[in-house]
Order: structure tokens, then C-alpha cells, then sequence
């Protein structure tokens, strides 16, 4: 499973991809862009329109490459995939899990320490580097990440651990500002905002966070496990819930990071943002390119998975995380083991 | 839970169980790297298996990707070869003679003797003809080599049938402890047998996570 990571992205209006023997072949206006062996590809994602031909959607599926959809504001629209893999008495004891509230709180309580953590490492991260003068404030919101985290850790209700969490995510998101150096303090940020977008760092934000949450519902479905049913986040129809809860430890160390190395190394800039009427604010599509590849890149970075004392990349961490889910529900593990970054 | 008289072991199961109890049940329960598995399966019905003078003989016909069933042990699958000898003392005039294909070097007679038995297991049932007789024939080393099918080998097959519709019925995948063969496993990454075979437990992954965090340290 390590040498099948790969994505194909598809950002150019009206390309055509079909299949020729065993490879994926990209067609642009009648000029063919790329060749890519399918048993190399984990998953193919459009985020513009794109013909695919029924051969190669068959052929995809066949093979559990996973193929998504996603509008051309980055909202995300379908997914294709076959029969759900894996064993259906895993799915039964996720939902037996998801309906027992001991073991919700047991697995949410972890995530949510899982996200603070790796949060705060983040900004201690960031703050190594930072301008004195933001010092402080990243070292006021390191303090009070790890009492959140502390507060999570005896958490004895759910609603505790999810309030929690929303407090540990203001205060991350307070931060922000003094993260932003040089020329991406043009940029400026007034807390989190969504549906839409009201700013470029949100616009980035939301826009990393689909594709991660696309990673974490590929790597559960590719352990057997149903990405819908969560324990953070409640059932709701057409949300992704399980997906979600795996992507809270990661939004930091993989999708914020990113973005604020983007930013502040000038790679992306205000002008790469348009503004709609009505304030919503998107990427342009140089800049969406831009910030596909840098994610893509990211995912080759190596990493050290403090549980399983190995190295690993990025890429494969959402479905390390995902196995260890199902070892914790199948009662082999006695506890999920978030991801921890030192 | 499934009812035990539902369940079919797969003839390829067999194998994966003599390997590792825990990969035949990953593969199999689990159904882990499913696509992967079929993968193989298509590759392996696509290739022509070239074995040298098989066709040589007179009368002998070879027949590839043999759909095999075996009602009595619930045994389902596919045999890479099977060659049909003339044989006057069968009733049939003819005798089925399984041949299982090896491409990889071999990792342990044993399991590929008790895949080909069960093959050969399958063939008595469906042709009504006793099959006392099989081959390996390893294409690294271009060699065939013969395996009687003797009390001791039917008697070991079936006593893995056995344990796999056992493991499949529970829908139960074994925990097992990490040894050597598994750096030669495919499935090591999805399995971590170090994890959760080993000493590592999560309650202190998490405690380490929360408790070592002192809110004065910020840098």
C-alpha cells in the first residue's frame, strides 16, 4: 500500500479521461496530457467539470480507486466507489460503538486530544520563528491549549469533550494572526469563517480541509469502515461524519501548516483570491493549482508515528490511523491511539 | 455471526492460513487489500502457464483456471492447471492430475501440498474418480516436482478447512505474536503485528499525550 498514494487531480474544464490498456490516459482538447498506470492511482478527484468514460469508472471501482467529485467553488459533490471493502461485522461493531455511550466518549475524548495537542505543537512550532513581538500571544494560546488538553483528558461526558474542543478551536484560531509574517500579514484574519469563505486564509482553510477530509473517508472505507457513522461528530445525512472525526488531529499538522508555510514563504498571495458580490471569497485557479501540488508534495514528507515508532508520510498517516481504529474496535487495541506530533 | 453451514473456504484461503492464521483471516474475514487479491486472481487467469513437455504426452488434455467445488468440506475455488491423463484403470479412462503453479520461490511445501490436495479433494468429489496424485511445478527453478496425496496430507487439508470455516463462521481474526516471517508478509503494514500482538497500549499513548503536557512549558 505504500506505492499506490497517488491522486490524479483534475483542475482543467473539459478534460477527458478513458482508459487504454491498463493505464489512465488524460485528454485535453484532443491532446493527450498524461498516461498513469491505474494500479498506481488510490483515488482520481475532479475538481472541475471532467468526462470519464464508463470503462474507466468501471475499471476504478473494480480496483477501489476511489473517484470524487467537486463543484467548481471546491464544495464537494459525490463519490464514486464499489461495494463498501472490508468485513460487515467491523461496520456492526462501529455502529454498536457508535451507540454505546462509553465507548464514544472513550474514542472522541482521544480525538479530541489528538487535535488539541497537535494544535498546540503547531503553534509552539510556529512560534519558534516568529516575530517578538507575536511571541506572547502564541505563547498565552500554547497555555491555554494545554489546559484545554488537560480539561479533555478527565472529560467524563461527550458534550463536555465536544465543548471543549470548541473552546480549544477558538482560542487556536485566535493565534492566527500572529502566525501570519512579512508580506502575508496583507492577508489579515478575523477568526474562522465558512459557507462560504469570507477571506483568503479561510478560502485555503476550507479548501484543505475538503481534500483532507476526502483522504480520511478513503482510508476508513479502505479499512472496512463506514466514514459516515462518527463518535465526535453526530450522525447528520450526507456528512461524512467518521471522515471528520479522523481529520481533527490532522487539520493542524497537515492542512494549517501547509497553508501558513504557503503564505508566509509569499508562494501564495491576496491578489490569488477573487471576491464574489456578496463577500465569498475563492482561490483562482492558478492558485488552486498551486495548492494542489504543495498538498500533494506534503504528503511525500516523512514523519515519525510516535505509536507505532516508525517513519512514515504523510500520506499514509490517515490510513494508519484508519487500521488503528479498527484494531481499537475490534477490541485489539485498548484505546485509539491519536496521532501525535512531537 | 454466520451460520456454519454457510460458509465456503476459499481454495486460495488455505495457503494464507498454513502461512499466518492472522493473514488468512485478515484476507479473508476482513477482507484487507481485497482489490489486491483479485488483482492477482485476474493476472493469474490471464497468464498462460508455459510448462515445458507437458504437452508432449499423447491423449493428455490441459485444461487452465479450473472452476473446483467440493460440497462435503465447503471448498470453493479455482486450480491454476489441471491435466487429464488416460488412465485404463479408471473408470473414466481418465485421471485428473492437479498441477499447481508456483511463481514465487517457495515458501513452504507444506502449504502448497495442502493447496493442491484440497484441489485434488475437489476433483474426486466432482469427477467421482480417486485422485492419488498431484504436481507442483515451480517456475523460478523451471521444475516439477510430485506430491503423493497420501492419509496424512487428506488428513491435514482437512483439518485446515476445518479451522478456516471456523475462523470465518466467528468472523474472528487472531491476534499473533510478530516473528520472522513477517517481513516477507504482504500484508505487515494493514496487520501490525507489533501493535497489537505487542506491549504497546494505547491508555499510555494517551496519558503521555495529556499528562506530560505542563501549560508553563511554551517553548
Amino acid at each position: 500500500m505504500t506505492t499506490a498514494l497517488n491522486t490524479l487531480f483534475i483542475t482543467v474544464e473539459g478534460t477527458r479521461l478513458n482508459k487504454e490498456g491498463e493505464r489512465v490516459v488524460v485528454t485535453v482538447k484532443d491532446e493527450k496530457k498524461a498516461e498513469v498506470p491505474l494500479r498506481h492511482l488510490r483515488s482520481v478527484v475532479c475538481l472541475t467539470r471532467a468526462w470519464m468514460t464508463p470503462e474507466l469508472l468501471e475499471s476504478c471501482v473494480e480496483a477501489g480507486i476511489h473517484v470524487s467529485f467537486f463543484g467548481v467553488t471546491g464544495r464537494f459533490l459525490a463519490r464514486v466507489e464499489g461495494l463498501p471493502g472490508g468485513n460487515v461485522l467491523l461496520r456492526r461493531e462501529q455502529y454498536r460503538a457508535a451507540d454505546d455511550g462509553g465507548r464514544t466518549l472513550a474514542i472522541a475524548r482521544a480525538m479530541v486530544v489528538g487535535k488539541v495537542s497537535n494544535a498546540r505543537q503547531f503553534v509552539l512550532h510556529a512560534k519558534r520563528d516568529a516575530a517578538a513581538e507575536q511571541v506572547p500571544s502564541l505563547e498565552d494560546a500554547a497555555r491555554r491549549l494545554a489546559e484545554h488538553l488537560r480539561a479533555v483528558g478527565r472529560a467524563e461526558e461527550l458534550e463536555q469533550v465536544r465543548g471543549l474542543e470548541g473552546i480549544a478551536a477558538r482560542d487556536y484560531f485566535e493565534a492566527f494572526p500572529g502566525l501570519l509574517k512579512g508580506g502575508a500579514r496583507r492577508f489579515g484574519f478575523d477568526g474562522r469563517n465558512r459557507r462560504p469563505p469570507r477571506d483568503p486564509l479561510n478560502a485555503l482553510l476550507s479548501f484543505g480541509y475538503a481534500l483532507l477530509a476526502q483522504d480520511c473517508a478513503g482510508a476508513l472505507a479502505g479499512v472496512g469502515l463506514d466514514p459516515a457513522v462518527g463518535f465526535l461528530h453526530e450522525d447528520r445525512p450526507g456528512r461524512l461524519s467518521l471522515a471528520l472525526d479522523l481529520m481533527e488531529e490532522l487539520r493542524a499538522p497537515v492542512v494549517d501548516r501547509l497553508v501558513f508555510s504557503l503564505v508566509n514563504r509569499g508562494q501564495l498571495k491576496p491578489e490569488d483570491f477573487k471576491e464574489e458580490a456578496a463577500g465569498a471569497v475563492m482561490l483562482r485557479d492558478e492558485a488552486r493549482k498551486a495548492f494542489l501540488v504543495a498538498y500533494q508534495a506534503a504528503k511525500q514528507v516523512e514523519v515519525q508515528h510516535v505509536f507505532l515508532g516508525q517513519q512514515t508520510s504523510w500520506g499514509l498517516v490517515p490510513h494508519l490511523q484508519a487500521l488503528l481504529l479498527a484494531r481499537t474496535l475490534r477490541g485489539e487495541l485498548d484505546g485509539y491511539p491519536p496521532f501525535a506530533v512531537r | 455471526m454466520t451460520s456454519a453451514s454457510e460458509t465456503w473456504v476459499a481454495l486460495s484461503a488455505l495457503q494464507h492460513l498454513l502461512f499466518c492464521e492472522r493473514q488468512a483471516a485478515l484476507i479473508h474475514v476482513e477482507q484487507l487489500w481485497r482489490e489486491d487479491v483479485r488483482t492477482a486472481t485476474g493476472r493469474l487467469l490471464h497468464e498462460r502457464v508455459d510448462l515445458p513437455g507437458h504437452d508432449a504426452r499423447p491423449g493428455r488434455r490441459v485444461e487452465r483456471a479450473v472452476r473446483l467445488g467440493c460440497e462435503r468440506l465447503r471448498l470453493v475455488g479455482r486450480a491454476d492447471l489441471v491435466e487429464y491423463h488416460p488412465d485404463a484403470t479408471s473408470p473414466t479412462g481418465w485421471r485428473p492430475y492437479p498441477v499447481e503453479v508456483k511463481r514465487a520461490k517457495r515458501k513452504s511445501l507444506e502449504a502448497d501440498s495442502v493447496q493442491l490436495c484440497a484441489q485434488a479433494l475437489c476433483l474426486e468429489e466432482m469427477h467421482g474418480v480417486a485422485v492419488p496424485e498431484g504436481a507442483l511445478f515451480h517456475v523460478a527453478q523451471h521444475r516439477r516436482q510430485v506430491v503423493m496425496l497420501d492419509a496424512r496430507l487428506r488428513a491435514r487439508t482437512e483439518e485446515a478447512v476445518a479451522r478456516m470455516h471456523e475462523l470465518l463462521a466467528r468472523g474472528h481474526v487472531p491476534v499473533v505474536a510478530r516473528a520472522p516471517k513477517c517481513e516477507s508478509c504482504s500484508l505487515e503494514p494493514l496487520c501490525m503485528p507489533h501493535v497489537t500482538a505487542g506491549q504497546r497500549r494505547a491508555s499510555d499513548h494517551l496519558r503521555r499525550m495529556v499528562e506530560l503536557v505542563d501549560p508553563e512549558t511554551v517553548s
